[in-house]
């Protein structure tokens, strides 16, 4: 039971509701149905990597590309735009070629046995590289009045914008396979030990490159999301966008090392984040500020699991007998000084 | 000599053989690129990045990774150029020492949360990167300097920057120098090998005695004062500063670190790797609008020199690993 309460889903909402309500006790405006469509739109490609990057990172693994992806398949639609394509025609491309340097990755990192922080690291760069080869320095605007409303305006009568909808299927889809099916259970054990999860005849190898691939789709996604919103595709949109990313998912919860996190701690943080950016921006805070604040509650985030561990230890629970707790305690001496956490043997 | 064999052993020699292939394609093209000139321009700008990946190595061999490093090297930019506001004629000497020493305190920063917190180093150090530059920024407004201009800083600590000492630039002496001790203290020094033992295997390493949460917050001091060092040396080459200097830098220099052959999840590769490792990618960088092809190619090319680079790492490592076992099923038999 005090688990279940201490358990940072429970933080975060918490902290997410405190956000809300002083921004709307607060700050005029902030409750308005206009601003919360902002608020919303305003995260919506960064949620949409998180949820990426979700599943992924639940592996063990991670995916810094993401954000390029998202660049290059935006250039790739401006180019395909310029050449006349129609946009029917070239949103299901967009998502193929998504898909591809997705499977790019997972060759790398699966086939060839690479680890996926010096390769995502790689086309992280690649990617964006590509981006620029593939539409130069330029912008390509003019994208087709019919579609750029699905990017930028809500459901009417409503205040939910159409691209949270998107948001909100994408973030279900996840979070039913990740929490309601085998496969997803699969996922949390290739995160706790990739080898013993082979041995029970996990397919890790497989589903590894189907994230791979999945990550690029929902990029790709993203990239069109982002292309109609801002009704501009260049090289470097979303540039650095992966690193908020990252920290939208460590926020929620998720164990870097993976075998641990939830789908509605990330969705949490996601809202947690956009809600402190909007209640910031409405009271003049600098977005320089606005960073240190992100930065200062992902460090957070990290150190109270670290902390309530130790004050556990300092306290054993009352209802375990004494002796027990003692022999417990005996091995510790011999790391005493380093102090070893659950995860030692990975310091990243 | 057998030390200087074993020094360019293996890795080094292959990026030291990249290297040239790059230099000779591209003299070929235009021969001006080996003028002195050339070479000279070439080893300062590589001069920067490799303190940074020096740092950066020191920091990777003990598994463990530093994504601050723009962002400090950004802020004492900064602080250097602020030095110089409030007294013209700071001398250089302080300047740098400043530099080193508030990149000193933000890898103390990182590394009690990392060694004591026993935090993941990547978590960490993606929030400092945020903390940081949010700092620097926030010391910007707060000021209401944005921008520092050359004519604010003192001639001698520009010249300091620009200038050179029998040819070779003062800021490659200081890289080179960096290098040798710290090549020296990985390769000699107890607890340099104590760095590498972690690495390998922390849980062995600990078990084995060494003090690897003082090891891996020594390491990360070094590696914020490097970067401390790194962005003085930035202010005073360029000479204009903002708060957004070294902006995106980490990545880069992660990738020479790896392109040298470190591996990412520690326990080998040589700070000498590292430093061949981003000559080798701002060579590259210089070669291309040589070669004729558009300076955007720059980041794909970089991307695609690392993945090439771990690639061929992996496929050697895989091969050896075949050889050994044919060996050892042979001399069974």
């Amino acid at each position: 039971m005090r688990d279940k309460l201490l358990r940072w889903e429970s933080v975060l909402f918490l902290l997410c509701v405190a956000v809300l309500v002083f921004g709307s006790t607060s700050t005029a405006g902030f409750a308005s149905g206009d601003n919360i469509s902002f608020l919303l739109l305003d995260y919506t490609e960064v949620s949409l990597l998180a949820l990426a990057l979700l599943p992924i990172v639940l592996t063990g693994e991670i995916d810094l590309s993401v954000a390029s992806v998202l660049g290059f398949c935006s250039a790739l639609t401006g180019t395909l735009w310029n050449a006349g394509m129609s946009f029917e025609t070239i949103v299901p491309l967009v998502l193929v070629a998504g898909g591809v340097l997705g499977a790019v990755n997972a060759g790398l990192i699966v086939k060839f046995g690479l680890p996926s922080l010096a390769v995502t690291i790689g086309t992280l760069g690649l990617y964006r590289g590509l981006a620029y080869v593939v539409l130069g320095d330029g912008a390509v605007t003019g994208f087709p009045e019919n579609f750029r409303p699905l990017a930028t305006d809500t459901i009417p009568g409503t205040f939910l914008p159409y691209a949270t909808v998107v948001v909100i299927v994408v973030g279900l889809i996840v979070a039913g396979v990740v929490h309601f099916t085998p496969v997803g259970r699969s996922l949390y054990a290739i995160g706790l030990g990739a080898e013993t999860a082979r041995f029970s005849g996990i397919r890790v190898d497989r589903l590894k490159c189907a994230l791979y691939i999945v990550s690029g789709v929902i990029a790709s996604v993203a990239s069109l999301v982002y292309t109609l919103r801002y009704n501009s595709a260049r090289a470097d949109n979303a540039n650095g966008l992966e690193l908020i990313a990252v920290a939208a998912v460590l926020l929620g919860g998720v164990s870097i090392f993976g075998g641990r996190g939830t789908v509605i701690g990330v969705l949490t943080a996601l809202l947690l984040m956009a809600g402190l950016r909007n209640v910031l921006f409405l009271n003049d805070v600098t977005n320089e500020i606005q960073n240190v604040i992100s930065g200062l509650l992902l460090i957070v985030s990290v150190l109270v699991p670290v902390v309530a561990n130790l004050l556990r230890r300092r306290k054993p629970a009352p209802s375990v007998p004494s002796p027990p707790t003692q022999s417990l305690s005996l091995p510790e001496p011999v790391g005493a000084a380093a102090a070893p956490g659950p995860h030692e043997e990975d310091q990243r | 000599m057998n030390r200087l064999r074993a020094l360019f052993s293996g890795r080094e020699m292959g990026i030291v053989g990249a290297l040239i292939v790059v230099v000779v394609v591209t003299t070929t093209v235009n021969p001006s690129f080996l003028s002195a000139q050339g070479i000279h321009d070439l080893f300062l700008n590589a001069s920067i990045i490799a303190l940074l990946a020096i740092g950066q190595t020191v920091l990777v061999i003990t598994r463990n990774i530093d994504l601050s490093v723009g962002s400090v090297m950004g802020l004492t930019a900064f602080l250097s150029g602020q030095l110089f506001i409030n007294d013209h004629g700071t001398p250089v000497i302080l300047v740098l020492l400043a530099g080193i020493a508030l990149g000193a305190v933000c890898g103390a920063f990182n590394g009690a949360l990392v060694a004591v917190a026993k935090v993941p180093a990547l978590v960490v150090t993606l929030g400092t990167l945020y903390v940081f530059r949010g700092l620097d920024y926030g010391w910007a407004t707060a000021t209401g300097v944005q921008q520092v201009n050359a004519d604010q800083m003192s001639p001698s600590f520009l010249a300091f920057g620009s200038g050179s000492l029998l040819g070779v630039p003062n800021l490659t002496i200081l890289a080179v120098v960096v290098l040798a001790g710290t090549a020296y203290a990985l390769h000699n020094w107890r607890s340099g090998r104590e760095l590498y033992a972690i690495g390998s295997n922390p849980q062995a390493a600990r078990l084995a005695g060494i003090p690897a949460g003082r090891r891996v917050f020594t390491a990360f001091v070094l590696s914020g004062s490097l970067a401390g060092l790194a962005g003085v040396l930035h202010a005073s080459y360029f000479g204009t500063i903002n708060a957004s200097v070294g902006n995106g830098r980490e990545l880069a220099v992660i990738a020479a670190v790896v392109v040298g052959g470190v591996a990412i999840f520690g326990g080998s590769g040589s700070v000498l790797g590292a430093a061949l490792g981003a000559l080798l990618l701002t060579t590259i960088t210089s070669a291309l609008p040589i070669l004729g092809v558009p300076a955007f190619w720059q980041r794909a090319v970089d991307g695609a020199a690392l993945l090439l680079a771990i690639s061929l790492d992996r496929a050697v490592m895989l091969r050896l690993a075949t050889k050994l076992r044919e060996q050892r099923s042979a001399s069974r038999a």
